[in-house]
């Protein structure tokens, strides 16, 4: 799989950008110095052990974390920009969280499309339509009325992804989504977001499922210290990782 | 007994209405019109001034803290005692003593329930903030459209305890002349002279009654809501059809 290169090269500008990041979070340098960046179309799988800068590196894209040296651009805006509207850009970049948080007091449907009612203005029949599309898509056409309350963690993340994906972003942040799961609730997620990956959507994956970076990822990017490591493809990463840090994290999650 | 049998026999719509309809109402009707009445109106209120509290501007923020712990720190009684005093004053004219007692009873309790939504909107996760504002909802769209339902919802047990309190706060209209509970009782009891024990008693239990089964709705209440949270899917689908009609 010799596509990553040429996802990068083919496309043009990338989608997203890191241009020399820095983050602090007082003395401490949670993001040191970070280049990089991630194609149209492309997966990224960022791991690297925990306190380590993957989740704050992500949640610098949607400026959920706001860095206090160096430029992103994400679909050729810059995130940084004061003149930035964050919010109509926030709408544009599809998150998903650790722990869902999905809003409890809305129906499933509600919380899919609470964002394109809200901030787009859309019509609610419209909305909805294509919020029972989406809930289709991720399995869950069913649960269309149902709270999320009801419904199980597998589940409640799978509709997570929907109300991302309502926005129609042209990229979508996963930071950890199967790390709150029980273990057999993690493959119906891995499944909808392979699926997302063979659709050809840009995804920046924070997550500790190797299979799924050797399976799904274009390259993975290894983290440690707030430093990004290595940027490799998944074949090179896990048959011959450089760094030997990256090499002890990948001999720890083996002996498990 | 026999004797606080006659006395509702022969009073009970002194104690229920006053002297209504052949003069001003008065009594339970009373009592429960200005706590009923004073918490609708104190309750957007205390949103605002829990809102106010909340909000990063300072020109919100700081009176709106001031005005919750003064109102806070002051015994209702003193005031009633301004509100009656300076109301008038201030309009040139005279007020009714249930205008007086209901204005007081407003501000007062808008001050108590601001730090009920307060410590609603505080308590929610803050993933709920994040993740509002990572679909591109404004800090607006995310307290009216996210916070606030959630918070008001959770707080539901204690917005009945603090309407409780208001019912039992009612009664000191009386120290003002407002024609509520207690004055009909006091009425009762200049009337019969004899047994003050006995009509006293008798205001006693129906203030009871009312507040215990309110309280009692509200653990209710509470208990659902725990059930709710916890996602234990009858009660949250007993729940979540009360919303749908609700939002209907």
């Amino acid at each position: 799989m010799n596509n990553a290169m040429d996802k990068t090269t083919n496309n043009g500008a990338p989608m997203i950008s890191f241009r020399g990041v820095h983050k602090w979070y007082g003395e401490y340098h949670a993001l040191n110095d970070i280049n990089a960046t991630v194609g149209k179309g492309e997966v990224i799988v960022v791991c690297g052990p925990s306190g380590s800068g993957k989740s704050t590196l992500i949640r610098t894209v949607n400026r959920l974390e706001p860095i206090q040296k160096g430029h992103i651009e994400f679909d050729g805006q810059d995130v940084c920009s004061p003149n930035l509207d964050i919010n109509k850009f926030r709408s544009h970049v599809g998150f998903v969280f650790q722990s869902f948080n999905l809003f409890p007091h809305l129906s499933v449907t509600e919380n899919i499309e609470l964002a394109p009612v809200t901030v787009l203005g859309e019509k609610r029949n419209s909305a909805r339509e294509r919020a029972l599309k989406l809930l289709e898509r991720v399995g869950l056409a069913s649960k269309a009325s149902a709270y999320p309350g009801q419904l199980s963690g597998g589940q409640q993340q799978r509709v997570a992804i929907a109300r991302a994906l309502a926005m129609n972003p042209p990229a979508i942040l996963f930071d950890e989504p199967t790390s709150a799961l029980d273990p057999e609730m993690v493959g119906e997620v891995l499944q909808v977001m392979k699926q997302l990956a063979r659709e050809g959507m840009t995804m920046m994956c924070v997550t500790h499922e190797m299979n799924f970076a050797r399976e799904v990822a274009d390259r993975v990017w290894f983290m440690d210290h707030g430093v990004l490591i290595e940027s490799d493809t998944p074949e090179e990463f896990f048959r011959n990782p450089k760094s030997e840090r990256a090499q002890r994290f990948l001999n720890d999650l083996r002996s498990h | 007994m026999n004797d606080i049998i006659n006395i509702i026999q022969d009073n009970w719509e002194l104690l229920l209405v006053g002297q209504y309809p052949h003069g001003p109402i008065g009594g339970l009707a009373v009592t429960l019109f200005l706590s009923l009445v004073g918490i609708v109106l104190a309750f957007p209120l205390g949103v605002v001034l829990a809102l106010c509290r909340l909000s990063p501007f300072r020109f919100l923020s700081w009176p709106a803290t001031a005005i919750v712990y003064v109102v806070r720190g002051v015994p209702l009684i003193m005031f009633i005692f301004w509100t009656y005093f300076i109301v008038p004053q201030i309009l040139g004219r005279p007020v009714a003593g249930i205008t007086t007692m209901l204005v007081t009873l407003v501000i007062y309790q808008s001050a108590y329930l601001a730090e009920i939504v307060r410590a609603g909107m505080q308590g929610l996760p803050f993933g709920q903030t994040e993740a509002a504002r990572a679909i591109g909802l404004s800090y607006m769209q995310t307290t009216f459209k996210v916070l606030l339902p959630q918070a008001i919802y959770n707080m539901v047990p204690a917005i009945i305890s603090q309407f409780v309190s208001s019912i039992k706060d009612t009664a000191l209209g009386y120290v003002i002349s407002v024609n509520e509970l207690t004055f009909a009782a006091s009425q009762i009891n200049a009337n019969l002279l004899t047994m003050p024990f006995q009509v006293y008693i008798l205001l006693a239990s129906i203030y009871f009654v009312i507040c215990a089964l309110l309280t009692q709705l509200a653990r209710y209440l509470e208990r659902r809501i725990a059930l709710r949270r916890a996602g234990k899917a009858g009660a949250s689908a007993a729940v979540a059809s009360a919303m749908q009609q609700a939002n209907v």
